[in-house]
């Protein structure tokens, strides 16, 4: 045997903090090929759910915007389109993510800040005004009120003449990880699943198109917790959900094929890999084995992915165009459905329209210039990809168990569980950078002196104003005797038990606000707080 | 020797409390005595909270973009109870021209991303006496 030779570390770790060892060989990769991996598009889908993947069709490109009022966030939409970009994916801001109108009090200084202010009907039909939605699919960023943002949507394209047969797109509507990690929930878990389950319901009879959630393991990493964390809540998260389905006594097979999820890609492009490719596998098999779905649809993990904001600098922010194109190049060697690549100037600001075209061209440019759309899943087989692809699953079987030993999901909430996870491992990521073991160029090593000279985006302080003249206008030229109806019977039916669906939609088409609509659930809800633990 | 108190807060509609937890970590792991508000809290909650821990030093988190609304209320507020001495530091996405603005309304550091936890504790530790 050869001398062992020096090498640069005591030890090689991923940005999770995983050891990864000098070598990996047969034995460390032993597999069944046709129960473990399977081809493309076969059973349990470990190399990807369609046999041709990006041959026969191309992730879909799918840049996430919205800023100040609807107009200006639909010339964005209208840019981005025309440069070439095949989905839309809506970003709201905070007062409409947690139910507030423009002019509630604590609206007050966020208005059109982190994305784009709805109010009402009125406001939605601005945003795709001129955009078909019969051509394209939308993915809508909210959560706690997802419900009524999907009833506007239904609306809009009710008077474009495009039937809710005819539209497709995605809400996130996973109100899990709000308790987990992104902390935008509004009422309690219980009411929330309710909700959540009636959407289902609703959209599998009058939506059969839309994704009615999007099970995101995203926020879970942004919060800071590891690769296996993420991989591990985000399943468990959606375990949860079809339990909940089952529960509310819908067939699995009925609302399992809608089910979407949301990955993080980070720094370490095999660690990011090997994650996707253990999430189609551990979904396909609970879902056949223990959920007892028959319809294969149901077996398929498909997700988006978007490349992580937190790994981005505010220092020497040019380098962030180097960091999204690999984080993005392991999202698509991981078999996504869908990307959206980070622009270079996001730690500083709302992305400007130059940096958001250079990010989708990245994007372009991995789709046909770099070949690795030739074959599907050309890193299977790799002895190192496959170990840490069943390592990761193994992994995340552990935490199923914790969770489960805690009663499940929510009780696991409620007992702090995931957010000291995660506090545990944002903390021991802020070590590791401040000690060097971990790198962040432009930050702890290759440090300069320099201010950034990039352009941002800003968001006009008039934003505001003219959101609230624009509410004030609707409340005022609208049927009040109608509005306040509308909002009774959704009152009794959150109440009692009726699909909440139709009453949100015949409220929203009378432009009842989503401040009313959201504030007529919460006086029958409440609202949840979580203990602050740091 | 007294041990420095720290009020970590989450003002405003936003959630991302990552930053406001790994820093109120590292200034209790630096031998401070740490009080995190948790989120969603408005400027009287943060003032009252201030002067009930009695603290020191005020850590405010915001990565939403309304902090030249939100930073003033707070010191006000503050100010209105007799607590406008306390040092004042403001964490999270502060573009560089917000961050003369929020000096000249009484804010003693701004720390961006990027910031080192261990150059937060220095500076606590070279303007307040333990």
């Amino acid at each position: 045997m050869a001398r062992e030779s020096e090498e640069r570390q005591k030890r090689f770790i991923t940005v999770s903090g995983r050891e990864i060892k000098r070598l990996y060989r047969p034995e460390d990769a032993a597999l069944d090929y046709e129960n473990d991996l399977g081809d493309p598009g076969c059973f349990p889908f470990t190399r990807g759910i369609h046999d041709t993947m990006y041959r026969g069709r191309v992730w879909t490109m799918r840049q996430f915007a919205g800023f100040g009022t609807a107009e200006e966030s639909n010339r964005r939409y209208k840019y981005l389109l025309d440069n070439g970009q095949t989905g839309l994916s809506v970003a709201f801001d905070l007062p409409t993510i947690m139910g507030y109108d423009s002019d509630h009090p604590r609206a007050d200084g966020e208005v059109g800040k982190l994305g784009v202010a709805i109010d009402s009907l009125a406001d939605m039909e601005i945003l795709f005004d001129g955009i078909p939605l019969d051509q394209v699919t939308t993915s809508m960023t909210i959560n706690a009120p997802a419900a009524v943002l999907l009833a506007m949507y239904i609306a809009v394209a009710e008077k474009q003449g495009v039937s809710p047969r005819q539209i497709s797109g995605t809400i996130q509507n996973d109100i899990l990880k709000e308790y987990i990690a992104q902390k935008s929930y509004i009422f309690p878990p219980k009411p929330s699943m309710r909700i959540i389950t009636d959407i289902f319901a609703y959209c599998a009879r009058e939506v059969p198109r839309w994704n009615t959630i999007s099970i995101s393991g995203y926020h879970i990493r942004e919060a800071g917790s590891t690769a296996v964390q993420e991989l591990a809540f985000t399943l468990a998260d959606g375990f949860a959900y079809v339990q909940a389905g089952i529960d509310a006594g819908l067939d699995v097979d009925e609302f399992a094929p809608r089910l979407s999820f949301f990955f993080n890609a980070h720094n370490d492009i095999f660690e990011e890999v090997a994650k996707y490719r253990a999430a189609r596998r551990i979904w396909a098999r609970v879902m056949k084995n223990k959920f007892k779905a028959k319809n294969p649809r149901s077996w398929l993990l498909r997700f988006h992915t978007q490349t992580a904001g937190c790994s981005l600098t505010a220092q020497q922010p040019e380098l962030n165009i180097i960091r999204t194109a690999y984080q993005a190049l392991a999202a698509v060697l991981g078999g996504t459905q869908s990307l959206h690549t980070n622009s270079m100037d996001e730690a500083l600001a709302l992305p400007s329209e130059e940096a958001v075209r250079i990010a989708l061209r990245t994007q372009q440019i991995l789709a046909e210039e770099s070949g690795v759309v030739n074959t599907v899943d050309p890193l299977g087989g790799s002895y190192f990809i496959e170990h840490l692809t069943k390592k990761m699953e193994e992994e995340a079987y552990a935490y199923f168990d914790r969770i489960d030993a805690l009663g499940g999901v929510i009780p696991a909430i409620e007992k702090g569980f995931f957010q000291r996870e995660i506090a545990d491992a944002a903390y021991d990521y802020q070590r590791r950078v401040q000690s060097g073991e971990t790198a962040v160029i432009g930050v702890n090593r290759f440090a300069t002196e320099e201010q950034p000279a990039i352009l941002l985006l800003k968001i006009d302080p008039a934003v505001q104003e003219r959101q609230v003249d624009r509410l004030n206008r609707v409340r005022s030229t609208r049927d009040s005797a109608r509005v306040g109806e509308a909002l009774s019977r959704l009152e009794a039916a959150a109440r009692g038990t009726d699909n909440l669906m139709p009453h949100i939609l015949e409220a929203v088409k009378c432009y009842a606000t989503l401040g009313e609509i959201m504030g007529t659930l919460r006086g029958v809800y409440g609202e949840y707080v979580e203990e602050a633990l740091y | 020797m007294e041990r420095i108190r720290v009020l970590v807060a989450k003002p405003g509609l936003d959630g991302h409390d990552r930053g406001a937890r790994v820093v109120a970590r590292a200034l209790r792991d630096a031998g401070m005595e740490v009080i995190y508000t948790g989120l969603r809290q408005t400027p009287e909650d943060i003032a009252e909270a201030a002067v009930q821990e009695d603290v020191q030093v005020v850590g405010l988190s915001i990565l939403s973009g309304a902090h030249n609304t939100l930073v003033p209320r707070v010191l006000e507020q503050l100010r209105a109870r007799g607590a406008g001495n306390v040092l004042f530091l403001v964490g999270g996405i502060i573009p560089e021209e917000d961050v003369e603005f929020l000096k000249s309304a009484g804010v003693h550091a701004v720390f961006g991303p990027g910031t080192s936890t261990d150059d937060i504790v220095e500076f606590i530790k070279s303007h307040v006496k333990g």
